[in-house]
């Protein structure tokens, strides 16, 4: 099972390290982790996109909170959360095929950043399953080149019962 | 008026009540020893041979005392050196504050002389640790390394210093009150949990308790034994927490495990309430998992809330101080049920414990030669009445059989790596304990094999007069590895017969300034043992033992507890 972790930390040089370091010694996955400052000087705000069952993701959960750097945990397994992930993508696309792909881009709101004569660059973005969705579409064209950000989430104002 | 880091770091180590530190110095901590002689008076270094030796003697000094462990390294294989003794104590939750040297700020990455990151090689193996970047910044750091070694689940906290924030200098600001948001261990245990757990208790027929090394440190141990006693409960053990309950009492039931006696696997396996206090339920203990108290609702009290339910499913877990905990639950409980019925299935019960401690009691046959149980034994004996007495080990059948057969009474009297299994803890771990009760009489239980990982620490013992006994159970084998060989490849003896290529123990003991006696007549081992305790400054007693004995029982990995092969 697929869980999204957001996670407040304390910005100090090795915490990078601490988070990544207690994921591989413990052998828990990371399918994506993202980490950029927020508004509070000091601390920074991890996203991490995990797997397991529901006994592995309560250690996960706990083993981070135990990080002496780690300042709060929030699944959003058990919230309602905005999920985005922004995907660069670089397709084949020559005179053939360059109206297909163009209108899977258009189909999924995708936007052109870069084009020549042989491919597109796009940049697209959604929760995880579109981009994968995406990806699955434009894969028959050749897919020559792909980054993507791993998941961001941030909790719905309004939450259901 | 401005002070030097190194300047700052002693007064702080001051502030924390720091009385001993154990080190070795070197390159980039060589202003550091300089400032620390201008504190002599408060500030006692203890010069060891090895880093290692040092850490499990801050160790054994923190186990034995209660009081954090100090030691001061320099940068590189000073700092690499000490790992080992690091891990050690993070697997047992020691508090122990480490302090490395490290290159200059501006060499940091250079791979300079003697430089390491040793910040990011302790990452795993340390509570938490610090890089300190601005000598403005010492002075907090210290005070937040010692607060976190100490409160919560304690562990070593670990601070490098490159010299130029040794040299540096700064006004002085003593902190305050150590505040962080991100770490608030939480002591105080959940009353509805606690009613649950008092709730189970009484309503229990067959109720047993297991404590571990969280009993010991959290100074829970003359509560749980209260309560035990009030209430008729019978009590098993970690290796951790033997000392936790008095060894003598006829509701001790023994260590459980893999080596665990009898009776206390047999109780774990057939309780109907289990309540754990202070135990991480660590693979040595529980046997085959799916198997482990299968009989059970279970009670588990930890500070740690990775503890709980990371091996076994609990029923009431209580996320708290062992402590606060226990004490919270004596007053839930002033008294035992009233219930016939339940009385009578209390009094089977612990008719049915006893009975199978009758059946099956811990023993060894004699046939002449030296049995490593029966030393285990007499020096129990011989050390009964007299109070104060601490017996360290290091890993291995000797500190199994210390763990079967010597009846701790009172906690902090048995130091052990129970979680990492260190061999070479022993020696070191018994200096600092003596240094942390001069008074007490100190035994180090040994084995041939392990007591040469450290025996360099001889040295240090000679050099500070320090009065420890020194017991090697000398099979001439790596005798628990031998053990396993024997019985699970076919007696295929790979690299543990040590006999023909071992030093000799009485004149190496001499050669460092010890007495070194020779023991190898089972008919006079009583007298023998005696003249070693009587035998005053530091002993290495080289006891010739059965080269083939096992210890038993044993739950071969992967089994159930209530498989033992007895």
């Amino acid at each position: 099972m697929r869980y999204v972790l957001s996670v407040l930390v304390d910005n100090e040089p090795g915490v990078l390290s601490r988070v990544a370091g207690l994921f591989s010694g413990r052998g828990f996955n990371i399918e994506s982790l993202n980490v950029a400052p927020t508004l509070e000087p000091g601390v920074s705000h991890m996203t991490i996109a995990t797997s397991g069952d529901a006994q592995i993701i309560e250690q996960i959960i706990k083993q981070l909170r135990k990080l002496v750097t780690v300042i709060k945990v929030v699944d959003f397994q058990e919230l309602a959360a905005v999920e985005r992930e922004m995907m660069l993508i670089k397709v084949q696309a020559d005179d053939s095929r360059r109206g297909e792909v163009l209108r899977i881009a258009d189909i999924f709101r995708c936007k052109v950043v870069d084009v020549s004569l042989v491919d597109l660059t796009l940049e697209a973005t959604g929760d995880h399953e579109k981009i994968g969705a995406i990806i699955n579409l434009l894969n028959r064209f050749g897919i020559k080149e792909l980054t993507r950000t791993g998941t961001m989430a941030m909790k719905r104002s309004m939450q259901h019962d | 008026m401005e002070y030097s880091g190194a300047a700052i770091l002693m007064e702080c180590l001051k502030t924390e009540d720091v009385e001993v530190i154990f080190g070795y110095p070197g390159g980039s901590i060589i202003e550091l020893f300089d400032e620390m002689s201008r504190h002599g008076d408060v500030l006692k270094p203890f010069l060891v041979r090895h880093e290692q030796g040092a850490v499990h003697a801050a160790d054994g000094y923190a186990r034995a005392s209660g009081k954090p462990g100090v030691c001061i390294f320099t940068s590189g294989p000073g700092a690499t050196n000490a790992v080992t003794g690091i891990a050690t104590a993070h697997s047992d939750s020691i508090p122990l504050v480490v302090i490395t040297g490290q290159v200059p700020t501006p060499l940091i990455g250079n791979d300079a002389f003697q430089e390491v990151d040793i910040v990011g090689i302790t990452r795993p193996c340390t509570k938490h640790n610090y890089l300190v970047k601005d000598v403005k910044n010492l002075a907090g750091i210290v005070r937040q390394a010692f607060h976190l070694a100490q409160s919560g689940r304690p562990g070593p906290v670990l601070i490098d210093l490159p010299k130029d924030i040794i040299l540096g200098k700064t006004e002085f600001v003593r902190p305050g009150e150590v505040r962080m948001r991100s770490y608030n261990p939480n002591y105080k245990p959940n009353l509805v949990q606690l009613r649950r757990a008092a709730e189970l208790l009484l309503r229990a027929e067959r109720p047993l308790f297991l404590i571990g090394g969280g009993v010991i440190g959290s100074d829970a141990s003359s509560v749980v034994t209260d309560i035990a006693l009030r209430l008729d409960i019978p009590v098993v053990s970690t290796l951790m927490g033997l000392g936790g309950f008095p060894g003598t009492h006829r509701l001790w039931c023994g260590m459980l495990g893999m080596h665990g006696v009898y009776t206390a696997n047999r109780a774990v396996t057939e309780a109907d309430v289990l309540l754990a206090v202070g135990t991480r339920f660590a693979d040595r203990i529980t046997g085959k998992l799916s198997a482990f108290a299968k009989q059970a609702r279970i009670v588990h009290i930890d500070i740690d809330p990775t503890s709980i339910r990371k091996n076994v499913n609990v029923d009431v877990p209580v996320v708290a101080d062992c402590r606060e905990s226990v004490l919270g639950l004596s007053e839930l409980l002033p008294a035992g049920p009233t219930d016939e019925n339940l009385l009578k299935a209390r009094a089977e019960w612990l008719k049915r414990l006893d009975r199978y401690k009758a059946e099956h009691p811990l023993g060894y046959a004699q046939n002449g030669e030296i049995k490593p149980q029966r030393v285990i034994e007499l020096l129990d004996r011989l050390t009964r009445g007299k109070d104060k007495v601490i017996v360290t080990t290091d890993v291995g059948q000797h500190q199994m059989w210390t763990a079967q057969f010597f009846k701790f009474t009172r906690p902090r009297t048995f130091l052990s790596s129970g979680g990492l299994g260190t061999m070479g803890f022993g020696l070191p771990a018994a200096m600092g304990a003596q240094i942390a009760r001069p008074d007490d009489l100190v035994i180090c239980i040994a084995g041939d094999g392990s007591i040469q990982m450290n025996i360099q620490e001889l040295a240090s013992v000679v050099a500070a007069g320090l009065p420890v006994k020194v017991i090697i159970l000398n099979n001439r084998f790596l005798g628990m590895v031998r053990q396993w060989q024997e019985l699970f490849m076919k007696r295929n003896y790979v690299c543990t017969d040590l006999e023909g290529c071992e030093p000799d123990f009485v004149k190496l003991a001499e050669a460092y300034g010890a007495t070194g006696l020779l023991v190898e007549d089972d008919a006079g081992l009583e007298e023998a043992l005696q003249k070693v305790l009587d035998t005053p400054g530091p002993v290495v007693a080289d006891v010739r033992v059965r080269r083939e004995e096992n210890v038993y029982p044993m739950v071969p990995a992967g089994k159930s507890l209530a498989e033992m092969i007895i």
